[in-house]
């Protein structure tokens, strides 16, 4: 934990609602009743803390933690960034878990049924640690869209799960990542349930800085969590 | 004043997190499971058990159950002094078809409060689902704990008809502890959710 911090609420204007009725499963799954504001106490400032241990050389690289007999298809891509608070400063040394369908759509979870190939050689899951920077970096395979049974017709745009801790129990963030440019986030109402003004926030942009030559192309994903209430004294001011 | 950075905004975990958050049966290694003490560890061992229900009452077969705890002593591995916790305190649980979880740990010992008297003891939990757009905070307190419960400065924020919904109920079954603590995510006995 960081002492003697409380953190600034979250800012539910930027998030999407509880219930978003184009996006079915909401409406019986969020919950109706106002959520009841208590006080960051020492069980929300403090929060799990993984170091290098927990983090095994390959995970931060899709495209080779889970490869059996080669490379897995499709389009490799780098997603790299920085993990901020809202004074834009640097969230080091916090772990980023991510998931994601392979290039074909598919997901390796035994629910997927979508009739699209499992890739023997990518599993889709990997995880890392902020720098202390806040930057992180995955090598992976951009992901395809996949059907989904929400309403005729509908296809999820490709994405990218993030699973961020940030230094506390209520820095807390799951989100997606989604791709520029991408025709299917018009017609995605998990997407659409952000407020339009935030849903840029999601979308990575192509960055010719971090795109690797006769390698992979590269994108850019910021996440900012919330941060310190009131702007922390820097040291010696 | 600077100008703030926007929140990123949160997105459902949806229904494929298994093989990235809870591996361990996709062979994958995993940060964390539902068992968070060995046999040594210090401190009364429960077990905590209930399901996720949606508004229906259906079980919520995709739900992802953390918990947040201090040891026995009630200490957090991440407060000043958690050097000496006995254990990491975070623990994850996947629902399975009948919205069931499951923890292993110890009953965790008092913290102190925001006025630096101890609150009751309690479990910190953040749930998320297929369908839900945003995690969610509450809190498992214990039965068994009446009038630490009643002091609770947390509990005392909340409306005192809806102070059920955060208490686990102790069952004896065999040599086990077990408190059981269901999860209703609407309906008359919606469990209370907490901005924080």
């Amino acid at each position: 934990m960081r002492p003697n911090i409380r953190y600034a609420p979250v800012d539910r204007r930027s998030h999407p609602p509880m219930i978003h009725p184009p996006y079915r499963s909401t409406t019986h799954r969020g919950p109706t009743r106002p959520l009841v504001p208590i006080p960051q106490t020492l069980t929300e400032l403090t929060g799990p803390i993984y170091g290098h241990d927990a983090i095994g050389e390959l995970d931060h690289d899709l495209t080779r933690n889970a490869a059996k007999n080669g490379e897995p298809i499709g389009e490799r891509i780098l997603v790299a960034g920085r993990v901020l608070d809202e004074h834009g400063r640097p969230v080091p040394h916090t772990l980023i878990e991510i998931w994601q369908a392979n290039a074909a759509g598919r997901y390796i979870h035994r629910r997927d049924q979508h009739h699209a190939p499992i890739d023997p050689n990518f599993h889709g899951a990997g995880r890392c640690l902020t720098d202390e920077d806040g930057w992180y970096r995955f090598i992976t395979i951009r992901p395809g869209p996949y059907p989904w049974q929400n309403h005729a017709n509908a296809w999820r745009p490709p994405h990218i799960h993030f699973s961020l801790f940030g230094p506390a129990f209520v820095t807390r963030l799951i989100t997606q990542m989604y791709f520029p440019g991408d025709p299917l986030l018009d017609h995605d109402p998990i997407f659409q349930a952000v407020p339009a003004f935030a849903r840029e926030r999601l979308i990575a942009r192509f960055d010719l800085d971090l795109t690797q030559p006769e390698f992979a192309t590269g994108y850019r994903f910021d996440i900012i969590l919330r941060g310190p209430a009131e702007t922390p004294m820097e040291d010696g001011r | 004043m600077t100008r703030r950075l926007g929140q990123t905004p949160s997105q459902t975990v949806g229904p494929y997190f298994a093989y990235a958050l809870t591996p361990e049966s996709y062979g994958y290694r995993g940060i964390a499971t539902n068992r968070l003490v060995r046999p040594e560890t210090p401190g009364e061992h429960i077990v905590l058990e209930g399901r996720v229900l949606d508004g229906a009452g259906q079980p919520v077969e995709d739900a992802l159950v953390e918990i947040w705890q201090a040891d026995a002593r009630g200490r957090y591995a991440d407060a000043p002094d958690g050097g000496q916790a006995d254990f990491l305190g975070f623990a994850r649980c996947g629902t399975d078809g009948e919205g069931r979880f499951r923890f292993e740990t110890v009953k965790p010992g008092p913290v102190p409060g925001p006025d630096g008297r101890p609150m009751a003891p309690h479990i910190a939990v953040c749930l998320t689902a297929r369908g839900l757009l945003n995690h969610l905070f509450t809190r498992i307190y214990f039965d068994d704990e009446a009038e630490a419960n009643a002091a609770d400065p947390i509990l005392q924020k909340v409306p005192e008809d809806r102070r059920h919904t955060l208490i686990a109920r102790r069952e004896a079954r065999g040599e086990a502890v077990i408190y059981r603590f269901d999860i209703h995510l609407q309906g008359q006995a919606e469990t209370v959710f907490f901005e924080v």
